[in-house]
């Protein structure tokens, strides 16, 4: 019992801070010398002075190299391939960390690893797009509490991977229920929250290393209650009608920055402007490069956001924790917004009252995507069970979801609201091979992953301990409890 | 003279009610049914009488008055008992209404509150759970070192706090692993305090009259909280001590011997290191099976195995929510199927699974003879399911309680209904 009051409490501070830790007011940080500007950069003069607000700065680049793998087989199973209809008694093929060939039956090279799946089911990995990990790593002590900036309700300046805790147990047993890729975003106490990071679910000595190559960053934004809760007393906003003046303000300024940048970047005409990191952020938003991750519970506010987005002329990629998503699916499917949802999370604050399970089947229904997500490291390990509830709760409201089209909402819905849908997110030749081999039928509650492959590279295997990764707080701290060696 | 006519109408107004409801027998045949205290039976009989399980088998005579209910290729069970709850309690779960679940106490002391007097009958939260099959709860108060005592409810819907409750208390609720919430600076401190307050209800209970007359040393505890820990003292009920990390589940196993006390652990995230030894001293265990994460230093070593292993150990184990986030006190109260079916997926068998979610927490409590079975003499909670109860494809098609048929709408039924059809329509449900 203890052990629920004690995760309920921690899954409130992953959506809202922690309260008054003193924190030293946010300094712009000097100029580095490692920002390298991308190929969308005109001028490549610039390079390495990091003092200028170029588009796609990469000033933490990813150093992910994909695992060594084999080229390997399996056989004989029920793939989901979130590409189309399912195919039973099929074959896969990974080769050189991509999907060479899906189908029936596939021409196995002769040093390829074969498993006989016999009768299994394989899936594209998971991808949760609404996660915590390793900024609010466990075990859930204050000194590990790195999730929200909650010192002002604008931080487009932070990003997330400079939180990330790379040996945050909760890793692992991530990819043990099949997560492949994680968004990890800055928690919800502030309006604009920063930016958030794209992961590889796999073991790296630093964030860095994890970082998925190429994704773009989010930005994480927040309406309702949290905001206003954090800074009702500490100088506002204090209603929602001041966390709306409070985003129309930072886009505004967004605007005037982009611009005179922009300006400046065409025509390098004397001295750079100032650099903002917060301007920086949000001005990369307006030109298209970051995606606007939106945690919103209500239809009306959603609204409210939609008219923001569409006066400043930013999109908003996914709504997070829309529990009303399904009051407005119509308009998510006209602005072409997922709804990145749970199953039946709801009631546990007033902004959260209208939760229903039919909402993914209702969101589905209306033609927008339905993605579910977790914010909660338990939950994150179980995606397909969450999926599970929402398939059955729509037979009972008369809507029939196939196994083939709820596999999306795990997949390449999500990797969609990435903008990795061309990379992953689907059991396709030429994508990313991230796999996962499960013991059943993924929406049975007896099922569990059994290998999981990321990049071609088998990083867990629930059938052998020596295959199963340890983070470094694991060692000592946690019994080794693995499967059989 | 009026008064009385008052009085008499509602008596008969009474007696029409429990007669509507004691003329209904219901029977429910052809189903897979699971009694739990019983092996299964293909194609059994569940009758229901006078609100109570009448009997249950396979060549059951079926009065011929009798409402005939077919479940055959359907699954019956009894309803399921949830024993870590706080439905009722509270509508919205930390951004307003009222929270009714942890007192203030004296000094982490509560022993003295009764949660159950601020349960809300009619809570929003009941129709949820119950359309998955809960048709019991404990409600449980919650923080300090004596958090106070719990009671278990039935879910029928009726108004009266009376005709809901099954027993009340049920247990006084203790935890040894928050130092923080009991104002102590360590755990040996909290147990500390424990043994004190036990050694003092033994001394209150020799010498009230003393006490009275002011003659006692001074108590660790006021007189009302004394008073309600005296039945825990004798034995006679049950002490529930919330704890996770094995040390704590040694110190509460060496309370158990050293007092005689008929304890019960709940939470248990490392009870599966002490498999053997929790066995031998016939403590009952409430864990889950849905958390493998070392949130905190308490619970290093929680694994999703843990009520499996128990199990195999010989302890007798209840499922309670633990995967943490989801709500699973309050509004996924329903969801205790779910974690039944992790359960088994990590290596408890079915059966266990289910009487995990039934008859176990029953026996814990000292309320078998009400509830969690399908035994001739228990409430008339049963539920029939399209299939196998854990699956996420199965649905709780009838529920009843106390021999009612319940359908009720929730919220949720009711907004879901509203907007299935765009744009929704706000002078019908």
């Amino acid at each position: 019992m203890r052990i629920v009051v004690f995760a309920a409490a921690l899954s409130v501070l992953a959506c809202t801070p922690a309260k008054g830790s003193p924190t030293p007011s946010p300094k712009v940080a000097a100029a580095g010398d490692s920002a390298k500007p991308m190929k969308e950069t005109k001028d490549t003069s610039m390079a390495g002075r990091g003092a200028t607000s170029l588009p796609n700065a990469d000033p933490f680049p990813s150093t992910y190299r994909p695992f060594p793998s084999k080229t390997t087989v399996i056989k004989n199973v029920t793939i989901l391939t979130a590409a189309g209809p399912r195919i039973t008694n099929g074959a896969i093929l990974l080769k050189d960390g991509k999907i060479e060939s899906v189908g029936a039956s596939v021409t196995a090279p002769s040093d390829a690893v074969v498993i006989d799946g016999g009768g299994k089911f394989v899936t594209p990995g998971f991808i949760d797009v609404h996660s915590h990990l390793g900024v609010y790593a466990a075990p859930g002590v204050e000194a590990s509490s790195d999730g929200n900036e909650a010192t002002r309700p604008v931080t487009a300046y932070v990003w997330a991977e400079h939180s990330v805790w790379p040996q945050d147990p909760q890793f692992p047993r991530n990819l043990a229920g099949g997560i492949t890729t994680l968004q990890v975003l800055p928690g919800s106490a502030n309006l604009i929250g920063g930016r958030s990071v794209v992961l590889k679910v796999v073991p790296a000595r630093t964030v860095q290393g994890m970082k998925f190559p190429g994704a773009k960053y989010g930005l994480k934004m927040a309406c309702g209650e949290n905001p206003k809760r954090v800074y009702g007393s500490k100088g506002g906003p204090q209603t929602r009608m001041g966390n709306v003046a409070g985003y129309r303000t930072a886009w505004i300024e967004a605007e005037q920055y982009r611009r005179k940048w922009d300006k400046w970047n065409a025509e390098h005409k004397g001295d750079p402007p100032a650099r903002d990191l917060n301007l920086e952020t949000l001005a990369e938003v307006l030109r298209g490069n970051i995606l606007v991750h939106n945690h919103c519970y209500r239809a009306d506010e959603m609204a409210q956001m939609i008219d923001i987005a569409h006066e400043f002329g930013y999109k908003i990629r996914a709504f997070h924790h829309g529990v009303e998503a399904y009051k407005i699916a119509d308009l998510l499917a006209k602005e072409g917004i997922g709804a990145a949802i749970w199953a039946d999370w709801g009631g546990f604050k007033m902004e959260a009252l209208d939760g229903i399970r039919g909402n993914m089947a209702l969101v589905n229904q209306a033609g927008a995507k339905t993605i579910v997500h977790s914010d909660d490291p338990s939950g994150s390990q179980r995606l397909n069970q969450e999926a599970a509830k929402g398939i059955e709760a729509g037979k009972e409201l008369g809507i029939d979801i196939s196994e083939d089209q709820a596999i999306k909402w795990l997949t390449i819905n999500p990797a969609w609201a990435l903008d990795l849908d061309s990379k992953i997110g689907s059991l396709e030749p030429g994508k990313d091979a991230d796999v996962v081999l499960w013991s059943g039928d993924p929406f049975s509650v007896y099922t569990r992953a059994e290998k999981v492959w990321i990049d071609g590279a088998m990083l867990y295997d629930r059938d052998d301990v020596r295959e199963q990764w340890r983070t470094d707080f694991d060692l000592g701290f946690v019994p080794q409890v693995g499967g059989a060696q | 003279m009026k008064q009385s006519m008052n009085r008499a109408l509602v008596v008969v107004a009474l007696c029409a009610v429990a007669s509507s409801l004691g003329a209904q027998t219901i029977a429910i045949t052809g189903g897979k049914v699971y009694p739990v205290s019983g092996p299964p039976i293909e194609g059994g009989t569940v009758l229901i009488r006078n609100g109570k399980i009448a009997a249950v088998g396979k060549d059951i005579a079926i009065p011929s008055d009798v409402e005939k209910i077919d479940a055959t290729g359907k699954w019956v069970t009894p309803g399921l008992v949830n024993s870590s709850t706080s439905v009722g309690l509270g509508d919205v779960g930390f951004s307003g209404g009222p929270r009714e679940l942890g007192a203030k106490g004296h000094d982490g002391i509560a022993a003295s509150f009764q949660v159950w007097l601020g349960y809300n009958t009619q809570s929003v939260m009941i129709a949820p759970a119950r359309e998955g099959g809960v048709t019991s709860i404990m409600i449980n108060p919650q923080g300090g070192l004596i958090s106070g005592q719990a009671a278990i409810i039935d879910m029928s819907g009726a108004l009266g706090l009376s005709d809901v409750v099954v027993k009340a208390p049920a247990t006084m609720i203790a935890q040894i692993e928050d130092d923080d919430g009991a104002k102590v600076g360590a755990a040996g401190e909290l147990l500390g305090k424990l043994r004190d307050l036990i050694e003092d209800t033994k001394a209150y209970s020799r010498r009230k009259a003393d006490f009275e007359r002011a003659q006692t040393r001074t108590f660790t505890a006021t007189r009302s909280d004394l008073e309600a820990m005296i039945p825990v003292v004798e034995g006679r009920e049950v002490l529930t001590i919330i704890a996770d990390k094995a040390s704590e589940l040694q110190a509460a196993i060496a309370l158990q011997k050293e007092f005689n006390l008929k304890v019960v652990i709940a939470g248990g995230a490392e009870a599966w290191m002490l498999a053997d030894k929790i066995a031998a001293a016939k403590i009952p265990v409430l864990t889950g099976a849905m958390n493998n994460i070392p949130g905190s230093f308490n619970t290093l070593g929680s694994r999703q195995e843990n009520a499996a292993m128990l199990r195999k150990a010989g302890v007798q184990v209840g499922i309670i929510g633990n995967a943490g986030g989801g709500d699973e006190d309050m509004f996924n109260v329903r969801n205790i199927r779910y974690e039944a079916g992790n359960a088994v997926a990590y290596g408890m068998s079915w059966d266990d699974a289910l009487r995990a979610i039934t008859l176990a927490p029953a026996e814990i409590y000292g309320v078998a003879g009400s509830v969690g079975s399908l035994k001739a003499g228990t409430e008339g909670n049963v539920v029939i399911w399209s299939g196998d109860p854990f699956e996420f494809a199965s649905r709780a098609e009838q529920v009843f309680v106390r021999g009612k048929k319940i359908d009720t709408p929730s919220r949720q039924d009711m907004l879901a209904k509203r907007y299935k059809t765009l744009p929704p329509k706000y002078n019908t449900p």
